[in-house]
C-alpha cells in the first residue's frame, strides 16, 4: 500500500513539475506580452491560471512552501485580473522575478524531491506591497490583502469549494466588473443586487458577489477559470495526450530496429530466385507499412520550434532592458516543424545568436534616433521548411557589421595577417566573425563578448548536419540564416569501405564522387609537400586516406588501378576521402556512441547495417579537425571557394560530352541522375528501342541522332563498347542517352546565344574556351520517355 | 544467510573472476563485432545487442594481461550500466556460485595496481581464489 502511495505522490510530482515548466514558461510569454500591450483579453487568465494550477497540485500533495508562494502570486494576479491593479513595468519586474522563484523551487523538487530551504521571504513581501493601497493606485478592494495575509496556506479542498459556489452564481463568461463600478459600491448591496438579478448591471453584480464570498470563505486566491477558456481547453485536452519523452525515443529506437529487420527481409526475398509469391507479396507489404510507419513515428517526434521560440520574449526583453536598448520581437512560422533532438541541439545556439543580436547588432535608442531609425529595433525570428531543410533566419535592423572593424579586429588578433585583411572581400570578412576567439565587442557585457561565441554556435549548428550564412549591410541590420535538416534519427548515408571496415558518411555533408582508373589512378593523386592533393576540375582538392588516418592497415589485393575519392565538405571547405570501395547510398538509423567512445573525434555515432552487423558513422568535420586537413589549407581553400561563390546565381554546373561529329555539349548537371556505361552484351531490343535492364527496370536508351532532327549519327556508334549513358530520371521513369565520349563537370558562368536554339537545343555558349551546345533535355526527354514509356 | 552474494564466474587470461550476478544481463557466444578505429585500445569494437549498438571491453588488456591472440574468440559478459549494456569480453563461462562474505578479504597490496583498481575483494575458494570485479571502474575509461 505504502508503495501505492509513494508512486502516485511521485505521479503527482511529475505531473506538478510538467505542467508548472510548461505553465511558467507561458506565463513568461504572456507577462511581455503584457508589458508590451500586445496582450488580449485571454492573457490575464492565462497568467492566474498557471499560478493557480501550480497552487492547487502542490496544495493537494503537500507541499505546503510552493503552494504558499504561489498564493500570495495568484493574490496579486486576481487583483490585476479583475482590473484593480494596473501593470507597470516594476509590477512585471517582480511577476518575473517571482516565476523564476517558482521556476528555482520547482528545479528544486526536481532535482532533490524537496521543497528546499531558500526563503522567499523579500520577494513575497515586494508581492504583498504592490497589493497594498497606495502601492497600485486603482485598487479598490482593501480587504483582499488583509485576507490574504491571514490565510497563506490554502487548503485544496476549501478552493473547490469556492469554485462550486462561483459555478452556481456566475457563469456569464464576460462577468468583469468595471474598477469604477467597484469604487462606487459597496460589496453587501452588489450581492443583493445579485440575488434580484434583475438588474441590468447584473454582470458585475455577479462578479462582485463570487469576490465577496471569497472574502467571506477567506479562500481569497480561488478564482475559477473563466468558462469560455476552460471549454477552449477542455477540447484540447481529449484529442492530445501527454507521452512521456523517453516512450517516443523507445517508439523510434523500434522502428529503427524495423527499419533494419526490413533491409534484412527485403534483401533476402529479393535475392531468392525461385521466391514464393506470397512470401514475396508479404515482404513488399511489410517494406511499404514499415515506411509508413517510420514515417508516423518520426510525426511523433516532431515539435514546433515554437517551443524554443517561447523563452525568447522573456529573453529578449530581459536582454534589452539590462542594456538600455527597446528591442520589437517579431517571430513567424512559430508552427514549423522539428525533431526534438535537433529542438534541443539548436536552443543554445539560437539563444546566443538573439543576445548577440540585441548587444552587438541593434543599437541605443539615442544612436537610432540619429541615424534617422525608429528607436525601437525590430528582430525577426522566422522559420520556414525549404527543400527538406528547415530555414531559420534572424533578422535585426541594426548597425550591420562593420567590415573594417571586423578586419582590424581579426587582425589586432592575429587570426589573419593585415595583408590578408587588406584582399578580403566584405562576404569573407563577415565570416570572420565565426573564428574561435573572436569578439568586436567595444566592451565585455555580461550578456555577450566574452569571446566565446560564433564559433560555438557554427559548430554546434555544424554538428547537426546544419550551416550557418550571415549577411549583413552597413547601418541596416544583419541576417543570420542557418540551415538544419529535419531530423537526426534517420539519415541517407553513403556507405564505404576503408581498411576492411563499412564506414557511413552522412549525406549533408556529401558533394561528388570521383573514380579514378588506369593512369589516372596511379598518377591522379599528387603529393604537395607530403600532402596529397588531387586536381579536381584544374583546382587542387586536398586528400586524405580514410584507412590510413584512422590507422587500419590498407587492404589485402586492392586493385592500384582503381582510386575512390568522396569529395565531403565541413566547415564550408572541401576535401577528398579515398577510400576502397564505395558501396551504396542508405537510409540508416543513427545511434549515439557509449561514453567509453564520446572521446574519439571522428564518429557521429553508429548504426546496424543491413546484415546485422555495426558500421560507423563518419563524422566529417571531426574527421577533418583530425586529420588537419582543413586547418592545413584553410587560407587556400577559402580564397577559392568563396571566388566561385561570389556570383553562384549566374552560374551552373553543367555536364560536357562529345557526341556527333565531335560537337561538345552541355547539360545542366542537376538534370543528370548518374552516368553509367553498359557493356555492348547488355543492351537489349525491346520493340524497336535499345533498351538495357538498369536497378530492376527496364530503361529506353537513345541516342541524340534519333532525337534531334537532322543531328548527325555518331561515327563511333557502331563499336562503341562499353556505351557511355547518361541516365536522366523523370520520376520512377529513366532513359539513358547515349553519348561518345563524357568530358567533364564545370562550373560556369555563361550567356546563352540563342541564334541556333530549336526545340531541344536552347542555344550555344562559350563554356571553358570551346563552344559548346546547351540541350533543352526536358523538350528532348519529355517527348521521348512519353513515346517510350508505353512499350516499357 | 543474507550475508551471501551470488555471483557469475568467468576465466579471463588465467584469472577466474566474478561479477554480482544483479549486474549481468546475458551472456552471449562470440558475436561479429566493428573495431573503432583510434578508440582506446581497451575497447575491442562495436556489437550488435537485438538493435542496441553495445561497446564491447577487452578485459585481459584492461586488467593488463597477455592478449589472446588468435585462439578461440572471447565470449561476452553484457552488463548493465547507467548508460545502458556493455559487454565485457572473457575467456570462458565459469558457473553462477554462492558465496559468503566471511569468506573474503581486500586484494593484498602486493598485486599489481593496475588489476588492484578492478578487483574489490577476493575470495578464499576451497581450490582457488576468485576475484570481484569491480563493474564501474572496468567500464570506465
Amino acid at each position: 500500500m505504502g508503495m501505492d502511495n509513494d508512486n502516485l505522490q511521485q505521479q503527482l510530482i511529475k505531473e506538478l513539475l510538467i505542467e508548472g515548466f510548461d505553465g511558467l514558461e507561458r506565463f513568461d510569454q504572456q507577462l511581455v506580452a503584457l508589458e508590451e500591450g500586445t496582450a488580449d483579453d485571454s492573457t490575464l487568465n492565462t497568467i492566474f491560471r498557471v499560478i493557480h494550477t501550480i497552487k492547487g497540485t502542490a496544495g493537494c500533495i503537500g507541499l505546503q512552501k510552493i503552494a504558499s508562494v504561489a498564493h500570495v502570486g495568484e493574490n496579486l494576479l486576481s487583483l490585476l485580473r479583475d482590473g484593480d491593479l494596473s501593470t507597470s513595468e516594476a509590477l512585471i519586474d517582480v511577476l518575473l522575478e517571482y516565476s523564476d522563484a517558482l521556476k528555482e523551487m520547482l528545479r528544486t523538487l526536481e532535482s532533490t524531491g524537496e521543497q528546499g530551504e531558500k526563503d522567499y521571504t523579500p520577494l513575497l513581501d515586494r508581492l504583498h506591497h504592490l497589493q497594498e493601497p497606495g502601492a497600485a493606485p486603482s485598487s479598490g478592494t482593501n480587504e483582499h490583502a488583509p485576507a490574504a495575509k491571514d490565510q497563506p496556506q490554502p487548503a485544496a479542498e476549501t478552493d473547490e469549494a469556492s469554485w462550486g459556489i462561483f459555478a452556481d452564481e456566475g457563469d456569464a463568461p464576460g462577468a468583469k466588473p468595471q474598477p469604477a463600478d467597484q469604487k462606487s459600491a459597496d460589496g453587501e448591496a452588489w450581492g443583493i443586487f445579485a440575488e434580484e438579478g434583475s438588474q441590468p448591471t447584473q454582470a458585475p453584480a455577479v462578479k462582485a458577489t463570487a469576490k465577496h464570498s471569497h472574502s467571506s470563505n477567506s479562500a481569497a486566491g480561488g478564482e475559477p477559470k473563466q468558462p469560455a477558456a476552460a471549454t477552449g481547453h477542455g477540447s484540447v485536452a481529449e484529442t492530445a495526450i501527454r507521452v512521456d519523452v523517453g516512450q517516443l525515443d523507445r517508439l523510434m529506437n523500434l522502428v529503427g530496429e524495423l527499419v533494419l529487420a526490413r533491409n534484412q527481409i527485403v534483401q533476402v526475398t529479393s535475392n531468392a530466385r525461385s521466391m514464393d509469391a506470397t512470401l514475396g507479396q508479404a515482404s513488399q507489404r511489410l517494406n511499404i507499412i514499415t515506411t509508413e510507419l517510420q514515417e508516423a513515428v518520426m510525426k511523433t517526434r516532431m515539435q514546433p520550434i515554437e517551443n524554443v521560440w517561447g523563452k525568447f520574449p522573456r529573453i529578449v526583453r530581459d536582454v534589452a532592458h539590462d542594456l538600455g536598448k527597446q528591442v520589437n520581437l517579431v517571430m513567424e512560422g512559430k508552427s514549423t516543424e522539428l525533431d526534438r533532438t535537433i529542438i534541443e541541439a539548436i536552443r543554445d545556439p539560437l539563444t546566443h545568436i538573439i543576445r548577440n543580436a540585441i548587444d552587438h547588432g541593434i543599437e541605443t535608442p539615442e544612436v537610432r534616433r540619429k541615424a534617422g531609425k525608429s528607436e525601437t529595433g525590430t528582430l525577426i525570428l522566422r522559420a520556414f521548411h525549404e527543400g527538406g531543410l528547415v530555414i531559420i533566419e534572424i533578422m535585426d535592423d541594426g548597425g550591420g557589421i562593420n567590415v573594417a572593424r571586423v578586419k582590424q579586429k581579426a587582425v589586432e588578433k592575429a587570426l589573419i595577417t593585415a595583408e590578408a585583411a587588406a584582399r578580403m572581400a566584405d562576404r569573407d570578412a563577415f565570416d570572420l566573425i565565426f573564428l574561435p576567439g573572436f569578439s568586436t565587442a567595444e566592451k565585455i557585457t555580461n550578456v555577450s563578448g566574452r569571446g566565446v561565441g560564433m564559433d560555438v554556435v557554427k559548430s554546434n549548428v555544424e554538428r547537426i548536419g546544419g550551416s550557418v550564412d550571415i549577411s549583413s549591410e552597413l547601418g541596416n541590420g544583419t541576417t543570420l540564416r542557418i540551415k538544419i535538416p529535419l531530423t537526426l534519427a534517420i539519415i541517407p548515408a553513403l556507405v564505404v569501405t576503408a581498411g576492411g571496415e563499412r564506414f557511413a558518411i552522412p549525406q549533408v555533408s556529401l558533394l561528388e564522387l570521383v573514380r579514378l582508373e588506369g593512369d589516372n589512378a596511379r598518377r591522379g593523386i599528387e603529393s604537395l609537400y607530403g600532402s596529397p592533393v588531387y586536381r579536381l576540375r584544374g583546382k587542387l582538392l586536398p586528400v586524405a586516406y580514410l584507412h590510413r588516418d584512422l590507422g587500419l592497415e590498407p587492404p589485402a589485393g586492392a586493385d592500384p588501378d582503381v582510386v575512390n575519392i568522396v569529395v565531403v565538405q565541413a566547415d564550408g571547405r572541401q576535401f577528398g576521402l579515398v577510400v576502397d570501395e564505395v558501396n551504396d547510398t542508405e537510409e540508416i538509423v543513427v545511434k549515439p556512441l557509449s561514453k567509453q567512445l564520446r572521446g574519439v573525434p571522428c564518429y557521429a555515432g553508429a548504426t546496424i547495417m543491413g546484415d546485422g552487423r555495426v558500421a560507423l558513422i563518419l563524422d566529417v568535420l571531426g574527421f577533418a579537425h583530425h586529420t588537419r586537413i582543413i586547418s592545413e589549407t584553410l587560407d587556400h581553400t577559402t580564397a577559392v571557394d568563396k571566388e566561385t561563390t561570389r556570383d553562384a546565381g549566374a552560374r551552373q554546373t553543367l555536364l560536357l560530352f562529345r557526341d556527333g561529329e565531335g560537337d561538345r555539349m552541355a547539360i545542366p548537371l542537376s538534370l543528370v541522375a548518374r552516368l553509367e556505361e553498359f557493356p555492348r552484351e547488355r543492351i537489349e531490343r525491346c520493340a524497336d528501342h535499345q533498351v538495357v535492364q538498369y536497378r530492376e527496370r527496364i530503361m529506353p536508351l537513345v541516342r541524340l541522332s534519333e532525337l534531334l532532327p537532322g543531328w548527325p549519327a555518331s561515327a563511333h556508334a557502331a563499336e562503341q563498347d562499353p556505351l557511355r549513358v547518361v541516365v536522366h530520371a523523370d520520376g520512377e521513369r529513366c532513359v539513358g542517352l547515349v553519348v561518345d565520349q563524357i568530358e567533364d563537370i564545370v562550373e560556369e558562368c555563361f550567356t546563352v546565344q540563342e541564334e541556333d536554339a530549336r526545340p531541344g537545343v536552347l542555344g550555344s555558349a562559350v563554356i571553358h574556351k570551346h563552344v559548346t551546345t546547351l540541350l533543352d533535355l526536358n523538350a528532348l526527354f519529355g517527348h521521348k520517355a512519353a513515346s517510350s514509356g508505353a512499350t516499357s | 544467510m543474507s550475508d551471501t552474494t551470488q555471483y557469475c564466474t568467468f576465466w579471463v587470461g588465467g584469472l577466474f573472476l566474478g561479477i554480482d550476478v544483479l549486474k549481468v544481463q546475458e551472456v552471449l557466444r562470440p558475436q561479429p563485432t566493428t573495431r573503432v578505429p583510434l578508440s582506446a585500445p581497451t575497447i575491442r569494437g562495436l556489437l550488435n545487442l537485438r538493435g542496441q549498438i553495445v561497446t564491447a571491453i577487452d578485459l585481459r588488456r584492461k586488467l593488463a594481461l597477455p592478449e589472446r591472440g588468435n585462439a578461440e574468440p572471447p565470449m561476452n559478459v553484457i552488463i548493465r550500466t547507467d548508460e545502458g549494456p556493455v559487454s565485457l569480453d572473457v575467456d570462458e563461462i565459469g558457473d553462477v556460485v554462492e558465496l559468503h562474505a566471511d569468506d573474503r578479504e581486500r586484494p593484498p597490496d602486493t598485486v599489481r595496481d593496475e588489476r588492484r583498481e578492478l578487483v574489490t575483494h577476493v575470495y578464499k575458494l576451497a581450490d582457488k581464489l576468485m576475484l570481484v570485479l569491480d563493474t564501474d571502474k572496468a567500464v570506465s575509461n
